[in-house]
């Protein structure tokens, strides 16, 4: 079965930690981070690999701060 | 927050052109929206700048901004756009398109500029048959202002001017635009969609775009309603926001298309 390997890249200076990602995340990757950004927000970073780059994070995102990659790994 | 988060290891490898799957359109200009975190204008800035690049007609876009929370959208939108006074950017849309009718022509209207002030230009512009699209965002609030009670406020919803609930014996019921719209003659497509969930987010867009080949056919009044959310001025985070969308707005305010078109 193939299986689907995402990787998000994440705009931390203009995120501004609303989280409406952790929740629209299926696979539970996403989480504030301790620090903040320039601007005083706590901004978000991945803390798994699961990722499966379904995009719903960048979708439900209102400041368009993730870039989402999807590669479909083939198994044998 | 004293536990420490550890970030997952980044793996380049994944990062290549064939593999994006999503970026942000290049159609939005790249300052920084001054809007709260988790609102939904960004949102939907966002979504039609999507369908502006999808459609591939940047050059050929004229938007009239409107005045509350998103009257700075021609700093985010990278089509040619317009001021308009309070409540009358469907006039000035109107105007806009007389001119340039080969244009795509769109306003873009929060509730209380559309419902409230702009009410008869916009009843007016859609009963004259104007071929624009209107996009109106309704979260029942005036957010620019600090939270003051809208025509679209639902009844019992707690506001700065109504801080015991809206009393519709006192106050009136919410105004239905879309429905209101919906019967005249001139008015081509009407529906209502939200932007609380991916999903929803996805069938806003595809509204968007829907409305934008209506205007290219010239079929008619196009007004694609929003349900959005006011996290600041409901005094809520985001997501609850969000879920009191799900709960409550969408309880009135039924999603879905209200007039389509008979030809397509």
């Amino acid at each position: 079965m193939a299986k689907a390997l995402g990787e998000i890249i994440i705009d931390i200076e203009k995120c501004k930690g609303c989280s409406l990602c952790i929740d629209a995340c299926p696979e539970e990757v996403l989480s504030l981070a301790n620090k903040i950004n320039k601007k005083g927000y706590q901004y978000i970073v991945t803390v798994n690999s699961n990722c499966t780059g379904c995009a719903s994070c960048a979708i439900i995102c209102p400041d368009a701060v993730i870039t989402v990659y999807r590669k479909i790994e083939k198994s044998a | 927050m004293s536990n420490n988060i550890e970030t997952a290891k980044f793996r380049p490898e994944i990062c290549t052109d064939e593999n994006l799957v999503y970026r942000k359109p290049s159609t939005l200009l790249p300052e920084p929206f001054h809007y709260c975190p988790g609102c939904g204008h960004s949102t939907v800035h966002k979504i039609f700048m999507e369908v502006i690049e999808e459609m591939g007609i940047e050059n050929e876009t004229i938007g009239v901004a409107p005045v509350g929370c998103s009257v700075f959208a021609y700093h985010y939108m990278g089509v040619d756009m317009q001021q308009a006074a309070h409540g009358r950017a469907c006039a000035v849309a109107t105007g806009i398109k007389r001119v340039q009718p080969d244009k795509y022509v769109f306003s873009y209207q929060g509730d209380g500029d559309l419902a409230a002030i702009g009410t008869g230009e916009t009843i007016h512009a859609a009963n004259r048959g104007e071929n624009i699209l209107v996009i109106f965002i309704n979260n029942g609030i005036y957010g620019m202002t600090s939270g003051q009670m809208a025509p679209t406020t639902l009844e019992g919803m707690v506001s700065t001017t109504s801080p015991h609930g809206r009393d519709v014996k006192t106050q009136g019921y919410p105004l239905k635009i879309s429905e209101l719209l919906a019967p005249l003659p001139g008015v081509a497509y009407i529906t209502r969609q939200s932007v609380h969930k991916p999903a929803n987010v996805r069938k806003a867009k595809k509204a968007l775009r829907q409305a934008l080949e209506y205007q290219k056919k010239g079929l008619g009044f196009c007004l694609v309603e929003i349900v959005s959310n006011c996290p600041s001025n409901w005094r809520m985070t985001p997501a609850q926001a969000n879920q009191y969308i799900e709960e409550k707005m969408l309880a009135f305010y039924k999603l879905g298309d209200i007039k389509v078109p008979e030809v397509k």
